[in-house]
């Protein structure tokens, strides 16, 4: 069904602390038929990066927001079907009801999408509804000026997070002056919104003050933070840019490191019995279900198990509040391919799956990070993460917590090694035994060096004990 | 320090030079015995001999080409169009030759012409133009519009001293009408530094030559109106001094680019390009320009008056301005 009416694709709330996307990869250019629910850009935030699907089958009429370029959420950047550079216009007349229909419908359809993020629909249809028109003429009369901000205005307007239309306007026909908002602000206007720029962080040193009788007074107009220096590249060097990935990784690895205490503890694992029934499981659940049990789930249930009895490593630190919980939100760090970046997505409730479940949950959420499929509330509300670099060999590490949790299990390889047991008569003897190092990385201002000892030990325990009942 | 007219502070700041660099010879037009047009030369025959005060035959061309040839040879020729009009017959030479001489073979050519420009007393279409945005436009060359009789001395100095040709654009109409204190001794003043006229908060004019004073006395009224206007006097247009411009665009947000010249090309064009490029978030109001309109200069004083911006379209361009 081809769209007549224009559908508008909107940079989509991607979470709700995101405010803002960058568009990636157009994956079909003006003029080219996309069908509803087709993938037709790529966008990335600072918490995930995704496919837009297509909200409506038709012509792409026209991209508004190029490759590279940064808005911010419910920005048009595309228009289906329509006339190109119409979608300005307030329609005039009422779309036929059979049309908005359709448009409605295929809405819905994407809507019911669920697993993947999907672009808000403005269906220009819905002004079939009598609802006020789009563009909102001016009150008192026309092309009075009234409602034009100039440049400066506008900018001033943003860093103080001042709405315009508050101020009474000097300005030809009312129009809001320069003058008019600075005198504004100084006069100590009432903040619409917080800067997009947060001056400092609140600094709640001082004793109650002496009951303010006015409201807070703004900042005075600050100047503009200086201009970052501008990088140079010295021969032989070569410039890339920064995704807003690797930005976000960066500025929460440094402050994670800022936050928390960092200690690492490690414990070895003998693995017999969980290769043992692996093997025996893999067939199984390959056969049956199209899952393989990797070593990672088997680490991850018993892991679930243990942190029922440690709940502080389970928990975090809030305030001046330690809080536990009655769940376990199980983070998985994932590798996006070529090394360029990493992302955590996170099994819900993972206390109520048994291995299969698990292992079909991890398998899951690990392909829909590397599609870029993943939606905003599958990267949060972690509550413990694992990591796992051990497939490339590695024996050890000291991975960095993932804020505001306070730990992180690392899993290393499986390795065979000699290993002194215990024959049938209490003998000492040599044996070669699948080895696996496990590391817990933890807040040492929550988490004690001998409360992460015991953790290590218990989910060890499990492990080297594990009971075909554990499933 | 003595108290000078515009022509004055020229005539003693080419005689200082004269004195000062036996390179540096005057050549033009009834230069020599006459004192030239407007008496600039008026003794430098007899000071400085036939040799270093030249009488040239009607020809632009020859003058503006001998002055090359010169300047190639070492000598720092000041040439004079008896009006800044003629310089067009020199085009060519100014253009093709002495504007890419240092590009082509890297030898400077340390040339000097004097260009009395403008209009404002009925002097018709080819003794009153402005047209220093034509060359404004020719990379090679440099533009000066003093404004001031200390200025008019400090950038001849500047002009006469730097190793490109150098077009030096002296306004007929400030010649005897505008009086002030010019410094004793020898000074340059360097080229790309405007001068701030007056200062002001609310709106600033970007201006140079005879329409400063105009900016001056426009905006005396709109002090009494409680509008303070900053005038920015560029006092060469290449180069110029485009952080100031900026400087002043960011501080009062509302911008009247005056000049004397035509319209279309004219290099207010550039200066509110440039605002709106660099400067565009500062922007309270359009940039504004209140130039000549694009015609001839007519001869009749009443359409004369009508060409070249006045006091009170100055004013009313003021006035449209604070009130946007």
């Amino acid at each position: 069904m081809a769209t007549e009416t224009a559908v508008d694709v909107v940079m989509p709330q991607m979470g709700v602390s995101v405010s803002e996307g960058t568009v990636t990869k157009w994956l079909k250019s003006e003029g080219e038929q996309i069908e509803a629910d087709e993938a037709l850009l790529e966008i990335s935030t600072d918490k995930v990066d995704t496919e837009v699907p297509s909200p409506a089958s038709g012509t792409l009429t026209q991209i508004l927001v190029q490759e590279g370029e940064t808005v911010e959420v419910g920005t048009k950047l595309a228009q289906i079907g329509g006339a190109p550079g119409a979608n300005g216009q307030a329609q005039a007349a009422p779309p036929e009801p059979a049309t908005a229909q359709a448009a409605a419908e295929s809405a819905d359809a994407s809507g019911a999408e669920g697993e993947t993020a999907t672009a808000d629909v403005v269906e220009e249809a819905r002004s079939a509804e009598p609802e006020p028109p789009a563009v909102v003429p001016v009150s008192d009369g026309g092309t009075d000026g009234k409602s034009f901000v100039s440049p400066v205005v506008a900018r001033i307007a943003s860093e103080h997070g001042v709405d315009p239309g508050q101020v009474q306007g000097s300005g030809r026909g009312g129009r809001v002056t320069k003058k008019d908002i600075l005198n504004f602000i100084e006069e100590g206007a009432p903040a619409a919104a917080p800067a997009a720029a947060p001056a400092a962080p609140p600094t709640p040193v001082a004793p109650p003050a002496p009951p303010a009788e006015a409201p807070v007074a703004p900042p005075p107009p600050t100047p503009a933070p200086p201009p970052p220096q501008p990088v140079v590249a010295e021969a032989g060097e070569q410039f890339e840019p920064m995704t807003a990935m690797r930005r976000g990784i960066a500025e929460h690895m440094r402050r994670s490191l800022d936050t928390s205490a960092h200690v690492t503890s490690a414990i070895e694992v003998d693995m017999s019995r969980v290769v043992a029934i692996r093997k025996k499981l893999k067939q199984e659940y390959e056969k049956d279900y199209g899952v393989n049990p990797t070593y990672l789930s088997f680490v991850a249930r018993a892991t679930v198990e243990t942190l029922r009895d440690y709940p502080w490593i389970n928990g975090e630190i809030r305030g001046e509040q330690i809080v536990t919980r009655n769940y376990v939100n199980l983070g998985f760090a994932v590798e996006l391919a070529d090394g360029k970046g990493l992302i955590v997505p996170v099994l819900k409730h993972a206390e109520g799956l048994n291995l299969l479940g698990i292992a079909r949950g991890v398998t899951d959420i690990a392909q829909r990070a590397r599609d870029k499929k993943l939606t905003p509330d599958e990267v949060q509300g972690g509550t413990f993460t694992i990591t796992n670099p051990g497939g490339y060999g590695t024996f050890h590490g000291t991975p960095v917590i993932s804020q505001p949790q306070a730990a992180i299990l690392g899993t290393y390889a499986v390795v065979k090694r000699p290993w002194v047991i215990q024959d049938d008569r209490g003998e000492d003897v040599i044996a070669i035994r699948p080895i696996m190092n496990l590391t817990l990385t933890y807040d040492h201002r929550l988490v004690d060096g001998a409360l992460a000892g015991r953790f290590l030990r218990d989910l060890r325990e499990k492990l080297q004990t594990w009971e075909v009942a554990a499933y | 320090m003595a108290e000078k007219t515009y022509l004055q502070a020229i005539s003693d700041g080419l005689r200082e030079e004269m004195r000062r660099d036996k390179r540096v010879f005057v050549i033009g037009e009834d230069v020599g015995v006459y004192g030239g047009a407007f008496k600039v030369t008026l003794g430098f025959q007899e000071e400085f001999g036939a040799w270093r005060v030249i009488d040239a035959p009607l020809s632009e061309t020859a003058i503006v080409g001998g002055c090359t040839g010169a300047a190639i040879m070492g000598m720092r020729p000041v040439a004079e169009m008896q009006f800044a009009d003629f310089i067009s017959c020199a085009w060519d030479q100014l253009v093709t030759v002495a504007a890419k001489q240092r590009w082509r073979a890297g030898t400077p050519v340390p040339i000097t012409v004097r260009l009395p420009s403008g209009g404002g007393f009925s002097g018709g279409p080819f003794h009153s133009q402005n047209p220093e945005s034509s060359f404004a436009h020719i990379p090679g060359l440099k533009v000066i519009c003093p404004a001031t009789p200390e200025d008019a001395k400090g950038l001849l100095a500047s002009a006469i001293q730097d190793p490109n040709p150098c077009l030096y654009f002296e306004h007929k109409h400030l010649y005897r009408r505008i009086k002030a204190e010019v410094p004793d001794e020898r000074y340059e003043t360097p080229f790309g530094k405007a001068r701030v006229h007056q200062e002001g908060d609310d709106l600033s004019v970007i201006t140079w030559g005879a329409m400063v004073y105009t900016a001056e006395e426009a905006a005396q009224q709109l002090d009494s109106d409680g509008v303070s206007v900053e005038i920015l006097d560029l006092r060469t247009l290449v180069p110029w001094d485009k952080q100031a411009v900026l400087e002043s665009a960011r501080k009062t947000s509302k911008v009247l680019v005056l000049h004397e010249d035509t319209h279309t090309g004219g290099f207010g064009g550039e200066i509110a390009a440039t605002i709106s490029e660099e400067a565009f978030e500062d922007l309270d109001a359009p940039v504004k320009r209140i130039t000549a309109p694009d015609t001839p200069v007519p001869f009749s004083p009443q359409l004369e008056k009508a060409f070249i911006p006045q006091v009170e379209d100055v004013v009313a361009g003021l006035r449209d301005l604070a009130e946007y």
